[in-house]
């Protein structure tokens, strides 16, 4: 669900790539922020709390709330809200509170 | 450990025009910025500004960053931008630790201007969690600085300028709101704002609040209700809305955090959005050395932040010897442009916040 026109603004996009989610493949914009990309391909389930395993979206989409947290290419609890895209980005649900190696 | 006269943490509105204000003085500035760009909340205000025209009124949001850029771009090298770069902490002997691209930066400034914005507030009600509820700034970030609906069927709880602006840009990005609700009995926003989005077909519905979100994994449907005067809900009174998307714009609360760290006296100031540091006229804090501007110090806008930001980075240079012939000159233009900006009935409650923080 991307703006295609808009009375205002026009949209300066990177170039096109392809990045994983869960495994399956997906394609978003180099630099925008993954969750972008992710709601872009209708993607609002980011993850499930540990404790009640209740769905998680966004909230904030600045870095200041953390409800965004997924693992990116292994790395666990990344804020995937303020986290850019780029080419071959594995992104998966994050399981448990993950480990800092 | 890297030096500077004036670390200034946030590069919002606030923060430019206080590295703008204290290099001009003469000193040397650093600003921080967590983000990519600088600009702060102004990169998505696709609307035109209010306020005066020294605080660019009529200008659009989006269009001032590039303003304040051109006037920092002919300081040189008095100015550095550390971009993706979040300070984490503030230490008592001054030093603050950043973060950037995975590297763990100290930087010892003489002084520190905080300039950190404010974060969105949420609203208490069942299943308040579910993916589709989102701040109204994230929408609005979404939408208008990444070009991505955020859905098709929007309800906006609250309808102060904030919710009656996103809702206006939801309306321009192609998405359909259904209806504006606010639990307080009269529209807190403007009336230019409120009547752009009525005549356009939106429902703004006072006294009315949020009564349950419905969804498994996604937001489908939401519940509202009426309030009677002793903002008790009236039985009997629920509506069903369809929709995908419910934007929380019930006010923002200051990102004080490095305040607390460095043992800034706080004061509760619910007409300021939450807690606030003490500060002087100078907008220096209880802790010296330590100054604020901009949401951080007490929610209000962009015009009074820009103002703000000024007033701190002339003060703190001038605390640090830095000052210029103009500098009482410009100070006073500073406390007068504030005192218009809060003057009148809008400015009540900000007038009331402050007098309980500036000692
Ligand atoms: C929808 C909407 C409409 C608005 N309309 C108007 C209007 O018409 N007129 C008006 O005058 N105002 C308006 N405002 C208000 C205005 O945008 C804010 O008051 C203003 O941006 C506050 O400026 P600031 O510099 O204090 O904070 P911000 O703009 O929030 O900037 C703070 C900056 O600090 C950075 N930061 C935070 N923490 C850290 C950290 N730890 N390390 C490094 N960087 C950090 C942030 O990334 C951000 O860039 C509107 C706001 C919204 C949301
Ligand atoms: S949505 Fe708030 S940190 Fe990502």
């Amino acid at each position: 669900m991307r703006i295609n026109e808009h009375p205002i603004l026009s949209f300066t996009k990177g170039k096109l790539v392809k990045f994983t989610f869960d495994g399956k493949e997906y394609e978003g914009y180099e630099g925008e922020p993954i969750a972008a990309a992710l709601h872009a391909a209708g993607i609002k389930v980011l993850g499930h709390t540990h404790e009640l395993g209740r769905p998680r979206g966004f909230y904030c989409a600045i870095g200041n709330c953390s409800s965004c947290l997924m693992t990116v290419n292994g790395e666990p609890n990344v804020r995937v809200c303020v986290e850019k895209l780029k080419e071959g980005m594995v992104v998966e649900t994050q399981k448990g509170r993950g480990e800092l190696k | 450990m890297i030096k500077t006269d004036i670390a200034i943490v946030g590069g919002g509105p606030a923060g430019l025009c206080a590295a703008i204000s204290a290099a001009s003085q003469g000193a040397n500035v650093t600003i921080i910025e967590k983000a990519s760009n600088l600009g702060g909340q102004l990169i998505k205000q696709t609307h035109m500004f209010f306020g005066s025209q020294k605080q660019y009124a009529s200008t659009r949001g989006i269009d001032i960053p590039d303003i304040l850029m051109n006037e920092l771009k002919k300081l040189g090298s008095l100015v550095n931008v550390m971009l993706d770069s979040t300070v984490l902490g503030l230490y008592e002997d001054g030093v603050l630790t950043v973060e950037q691209n995975n590297k763990y930066i100290k930087i010892k400034p003489d002084s520190i201007i905080i300039a950190t914005g404010a974060s969105e507030k949420f609203l208490a009600f069942p299943n308040n969690d579910l993916p589709g509820i989102y701040g109204a700034g994230a929408v609005q970030t979404l939408m208008n600085v990444h070009g991505i609906k955020p859905g098709n069927k929007v309800v906006m709880v609250g309808a102060g300028n904030i919710g009656l602006i996103v809702s206006y840009q939801l309306l321009q990005a192609g998405i359909e709101v259904k209806a504006i609700i606010d639990a307080a009995p009269k529209i807190g926003g403007y009336y230019v704002h409120a009547s752009k989005v009525r005549r356009m077909g939106v429902p703004i519905l006072t006294s009315h609040t949020v009564k349950y979100a419905h969804g498994k994994e996604v937001l489908k449907k939401v519940t509202i209700v009426k309030l009677d005067n002793n903002w008790q809900e009236v039985p009997g009174s629920e509506i069903d809305i369809d929709a995908d998307v419910m934007c929380i714009s019930v006010g923002l609360s200051p990102l004080a955090e490095l305040l607390w760290q460095v043992g800034c006296d706080m004061i509760y100031v619910p007409e300021l959005g939450g807690h606030v540091p003490v500060r002087n006229q100078e907008l220096e804090t209880s802790v010296k050395g330590v100054y604020v501007a901009g949401d951080v110090a007490g929610v209000e806008e962009a015009s009074s932040a820009m103002v703000e930001g000024r007033l701190a980075g002339l003060c703190a240079a001038k605390n640090l010897g830095y000052a210029k012939e103009n500098f009482e000159e410009l100070k006073n233009d500073c406390i007068e442009q504030l005192y218009s900006l809060r003057s009148g009935p809008v400015g009540e409650k900000i007038r009331a916040g402050l007098s309980k923080v500036i000692v």
